[in-house]
């Protein structure tokens, strides 16, 4: 049995305390609809910013939201390899989607960080340190796979000898409201690439969309005492075990819909540095950097200084890179990964492999982004699958 | 995602003298769209004004001083004996001559005619073609001599315009991208027209600079700015054909601003990878 069912069973099955209202403090409740509404105007009075999923331009974004009617109420999607359809299902369901191409990246690190601008006075230059602001943003509709990329992510920009200003205070501002995933897209792997699709940790409320019988209900967990004191302020019902046993039905009904996996030699294969698969995946690949850019793990920038025409001002903006790109590799003499396949390498190898040396992990949580965005479809599962096949003699 | 260009660029001599470096901008066989972008620089016109002797530039003022110039924008192709004269010209004249556009660049749209019979056109078009004097060929700038640098688009960005005006008076590195314009098209978060709405696209080949304008407003890139640092124009064109564009409607989307520079580079690609 996978690991997260095995914690999901646990919770179901090993009698919960599910409390009652003046006893023993509540570990699970439940919404309705109007309670959800209740429920985002608390967190629009709490934070200065609530960012929650909607359905525009044809695609399911993170985006701010002033209220749950901006929810994407009755929209899912089709996804495959390069391509995604957005579709409407009929339903009530406000989060039967899979992932859209926002992961949390794109608000702790953002694409565009401003770091500092320079001016001169007096004959001297004087540096302005950019300040990241304290805005406090509510996140609603995480997935388990965004709040694990969050660790990694985390692990990488504060876990070692310096820590990285801008990161640490977007992290610290945030506030995490998980959703369960209850509609993996067939290009999610979450089951062998990642620790699968219910969030177990790193949230503060989570939340599972309950499709039942008598209506869709919302049932409520927490994970921090900020997040306990909010949903508290509700004063909502706890949820009755009926409710917890369909969620246990729901969520083991999902472990049948993973069709990818990641193989379980991954980290292993792709350090196959000579394999002739590489200038296979080289003939496909366009490296225009789409697969680092949707990745919730890739943290790679550059610095960008634009200069006043006048020569007293200057601002320097840290901006997303991409090891596509081939001045990424521009040393000395120039760039030192100038072929495709040689980007593709590097960036495979890292996320599967070199990154448990660096980081103690996989990089790669199995959220298949890198594999809807690529706008040429290229499946990273397979390539991993090709490289470890035995290369054959006149190959 | 910014790059150094090409080519080091040597800086007028005249910055170092304390003068105001001399400008001049010449106009080849193009729409004037990218001079206008110097003119639709509007709170930063002034500040150029004012760093820079605006020496020779027809499109805003009729005052014209004789060269030598230190710095001359050029825009647009050369389809004529007497342009390919003029331009030689222009650049024993400029101590730096940057190119601006699309035309100026790659031909320009006007070099779909390379190749094809000219006559046959003036013939159908013109009353007199016999008025007519003009060369087979539209043929960028660098065809004819030597670029000190290139900025790409149809029109150009005018941003990169400013900061190649500002790193030439302020004596800095110029940094201009070379990736794809996927890259700008994710930062500002739009969302893949080509995944996401089955549009065509040219973006993931096309050298980002513009700031991914047309994906903005949920069109395909039309790759205006030209081939990016290392485009794979087959494998593009596979995914063209998977969205349900005829082969002939790909040659088109290929064929425009930049007329021959990607048609150019899939030939070399599908040569290279042919088994020999």
């Amino acid at each position: 049995m996978r690991r997260w069912l095995e914690v999901e069973s646990g919770v179901v099955s090993g009698e919960p305390s599910i409390g009652q209202p003046g006893g023993q403090p509540i570990d699970w409740w439940v919404m309705r609809a109007g309670d959800l509404h209740r429920f985002i105007s608390l967190l629009k009075s709490e934070f200065d910013e609530v960012i929650g999923p909607v359905a525009v331009d044809g695609v399911i974004r993170l985006r701010p939201i002033e209220s749950a009617d901006d929810l994407p109420t009755g929209f899912t999607e089709q996804q495959e390899t390069g391509s995604y359809r957005l579709l409407e299902t009929g339903t009530s369901l406000r989060f039967s989607y899979g992932l859209g191409p926002d992961s949390l990246k794109s608000i702790v690190h953002p694409p565009r960080s401003p770091v500092w601008t320079m001016r001169r006075h007096d004959g001297t230059l004087i540096v302005d340190q950019a300040l990241h602001g304290t805005t406090t943003r509510a996140v609603i509709g995480a997935r388990a796979c965004d709040l694990r990329a969050l660790d990694i992510l985390e692990r990488t920009q504060t876990g070692g000898q310096h820590t990285d200003p801008a990161f640490a205070v977007h992290r610290q501002g945030l506030f995490l409201v998980a959703i369960d995933c209850s509609h993996p897209a067939p290009t999610c792997f979450c089951d062998t690439g990642g620790d699968g699709p219910v969030a177990d940790h790193g949230y503060d409320i989570a939340i599972t969309e309950l499709d039942h019988p008598n209506g869709i209900v919302y049932l409520v967990r927490v994970g921090t005492d900020h997040g306990r004191s909010l949903i508290e302020s509700l004063h909502l019902a706890p949820a009755p075990r009926t409710f917890l046993e369909h969620r246990d039905h729901q969520h083991r009904s999902i472990s049948r819909e993973f069709i990818r996996e990641l193989p379980k030699d991954a980290a292993k294969v792709v350090r196959l540095a000579d394999h002739p698969h590489w200038n296979d995946v080289a003939e496909r690949c366009l490296t225009c950097g789409n697969c680092t850019a949707v990745c919730p793990t890739c943290f790679c920038t550059d610095m960008d200084d634009i200069v006043g025409l006048d020569g007293e001002t200057a601002t320097r903006t840290r901006v997303w890179d991409t090891c596509f790109s081939m001045e990424y590799s521009h040393l000395g003499p120039g760039p030192h990964r100038t072929s495709p396949a040689a980007r593709y390498r590097q960036w495979l190898s890292h996320k599967l492999g070199t990154w448990h040396d660096q980081f103690g992990e996989s990089g790669c949580v199995g959220c298949g982004r890198c594999i809807t965005w690529c706008p040429v479809g290229i499946d990273l599962t397979a390539e991993v699958e090709s490289l470890g096949r035995p290369v054959e003699a006149n190959a | 995602m910014q790059h150094t260009s090409a080519t080091p660029i040597a800086w007028p001599e005249s910055i170092e003298h304390g003068q105001s470096p001399s400008l001049a901008v010449w106009k080849f066989a193009s729409c004037d769209g990218c001079q206008l972008s110097l003119l639709d620089c509007e709170d930063e016109l002034m500040a150029v004004a004012g760093r820079v002797a605006i020496s020779y530039f027809p499109e805003a003022t009729t005052a014209m001083v004789d060269g030598p110039y230190d710095v001359s924008l050029v825009e647009g192709s050369i389809t004529t004996e007497h342009d390919a004269a003029r331009i030689l010209d222009i650049r024993r004249q400029s101590r730096l001559l940057v190119t601006i556009g699309a035309c100026a660049t790659a031909g320009g749209i006007q070099a779909l005619r390379n190749g094809r019979d000219v006559d046959g056109f003036t013939s159908i078009v013109y009353a007199h073609p016999e008025y007519i004097t003009t060369l087979a060929t539209s043929t960028p700038i660098a065809d004819h001599v030597r670029v000190d640098l290139e900025l790409r688009g149809c029109p150009i960005d005018r941003g990169q315009l400013l900061q190649t005006l500002a790193a030439l008076l302020n004596r800095h590195a110029l940094r201009l991208p070379t990736t794809s314009v996927c890259i700008e098209c994710k930062a500002r978060q739009t969302s893949c027209v080509m995944v996401a709405h089955g549009t065509p696209c040219l973006g993931p080949v096309t050298q980002a600079g513009c700031g991914a304008l047309c994906p903005s407003f949920h069109r395909g890139c039309y790759g205006c700015f030209g081939p990016m640092e290392s485009p794979n124009v087959p494998a593009l064109r596979t995914q063209l054909g998977l969205l349900g564009l005829a082969g002939v409607d790909i040659d088109r989307l290929l064929n425009t601003f930049n007329t021959t520079a990607f048609a150019e580079l899939e030939q070399t690609q599908i040569d290279e990878r042919a088994p020999s």
